[in-house]
């Protein structure tokens, strides 16, 4: 899988070819457009809503919110948002005469608008790029940190946002989910087709209070094919320390004692592993 | 950008936030353009209850349209009150949704720029799209 955010920041590598390129694509238009309708079936909208598209790019999915309700889009059309930083994408959004209003803003700056403006939210394919700062003094977790927060005071209460990412790793995963929890959000992810070369992992934000019914737990609760993997807590006790005897508490201990010049039995595939229940 | 967009956008510099000055931006040596869109009602009605309308009133005295009432419409303004029994029968806009339309959704900025009441930052408008990027200090 190519990694654009690792060639050139986000302004720089959407040039006119390269938005071009994205835009024209069909595969690319496919993908997106799958992408986009999952999220709006999470976003579970029922009237015509004002939606925050967060690095709306050409405007693909933007396409998708103006629809009406008979072409396949829930509660529709919508009215909505968009931003993104790369001004060659909006100017392809621009050609297209897309019915949205564009801005040309960071995501990693904030997001400009009154507390509660939006009934939710969504984003394709952009967050990733929020995990590299491009300057010595920014940082990718102030720059987590300050599109959350700004995400957050933007939606009304009782609001979603579910946004679609592409994870170099588990630990970008992690430093994502963990800046939304930290910004007040319902945080979960959601991963379509997980362990292939086409997994999806979608982040889904809820904001407490209003209507809604509870976190992502709620929010997928009568999709089909989905299975609830709960981890919060999970060997942590209360005060969010290893569990005593778990496999995450002896290799802390063994490493302790290693760090001070004790000899430790070297870790295997059996260390802290339940002995067989015959045993 | 359209005005409905107008009313719920703020500066975006850090030192701003929070300020009460901060909201609405003022529209300066802008030029209107007029884009035609289907009427939404179901989405005016959603949206009534949030818009700001001393700042709509502000920023249409500040563009030079006609005067706006002082108090905002109601949501039963918006629905022609209909005459027929029939429940199912499909809502009528009013004159005042015509209006409110018209203003919120269709009057769009095409040129200028928007300046914050509090720091005097000027954001440029181009082709109706305003240009948010700040420079790294000011975030």
């Amino acid at each position: 899988m190519s990694r654009p955010e690792d060639i050139l920041p986000p302004d720089l590598f959407y040039n006119d070819s390269e938005s071009r390129k994205y835009t024209t694509s069909s595969r690319i238009q496919r993908i997106q457009s799958d992408m986009t309708h999952r999220a709006l079936d999470m976003l579970d909208l029922t009237s015509p809503s004002m939606i925050l598209d967060v690095g709306c790019g050409s405007g693909l999915s933007g396409e998708i919110l103006s629809a009406s309700d008979e072409d396949g889009t829930p509660g529709g059309p919508h009215v909505w948002i968009g931003f993104d930083i790369s001004a060659s994408m909006l100017g392809v959004a621009l050609e297209k005469e897309v019915e949205g209003d564009l801005f040309l803003a960071d995501a990693g700056q904030g997001v400009p608008f009154r507390a509660g403006t939006f009934d939710a939210a969504i984003s394709i394919s952009a967050i990733q790029w929020l995990c590299n700062a491009e300057t010595s003094e920014d940082s990718p977790a102030g720059r987590l940190s300050r599109f959350f927060n700004g995400l957050y005071a933007s939606l009304r209460r009782g609001g979603r946002a579910v946004c679609q990412f592409y994870p170099k790793n588990d630990e970008q995963k992690q430093m994502v989910s963990s800046a939304a929890v930290k910004a007040g959000f319902g945080a979960g992810l959601l991963e379509d087709d997980p362990g292939t070369k086409n997994a999806k992992t979608y982040l889904v934000l809820t904001v407490g209070g209003g209507d809604t019914d509870g976190d992502i737990t709620g929010v997928v609760r009568g999709m089909d094919g989905v299975d609830v993997q709960d981890s919060r807590r999970r060997g942590r006790d209360r005060h969010g320390k290893d569990v005593k005897g778990s496999k995450a508490w002896i290799l802390r201990k063994k490493e302790q004692q290693e760090s001070r010049g004790k000899v430790v039995k070297a870790t295997s595939k059996y260390t802290g592993r339940k002995r067989r229940i015959q045993w | 950008m359209k005005l409905l967009t107008l009313n719920f956008l703020t500066c975006a510099i850090k030192t701003c936030k929070g300020s009460p000055a901060s909201f609405p931006l003022h529209p300066r040596d802008s030029e209107l353009e007029i884009i035609e869109t289907d009427i939404n009602l179901p989405f005016l009605k959603n949206i009534l209850p949030r818009l700001t309308w001393d700042a709509v009133r502000t920023i249409s005295t500040e563009l030079g349209l006609p005067e706006l009432p002082a108090t905002a419409p109601t949501r039963e303004d918006l629905v022609e009150p209909s005459s027929t029994s029939e429940d199912d029968a499909e809502e009528v806009p009013t004159q005042v949704a015509k209006d409110l339309h018209r203003l919120l959704l269709e009057t769009c900025v095409k040129e200028g720029k928007l300046v914050c009441g509090c720091c005097e930052h000027e954001y440029q408008v181009k082709e109706g799209v305003a240009n948010f990027l700040l420079p790294g200090h000011l975030v």
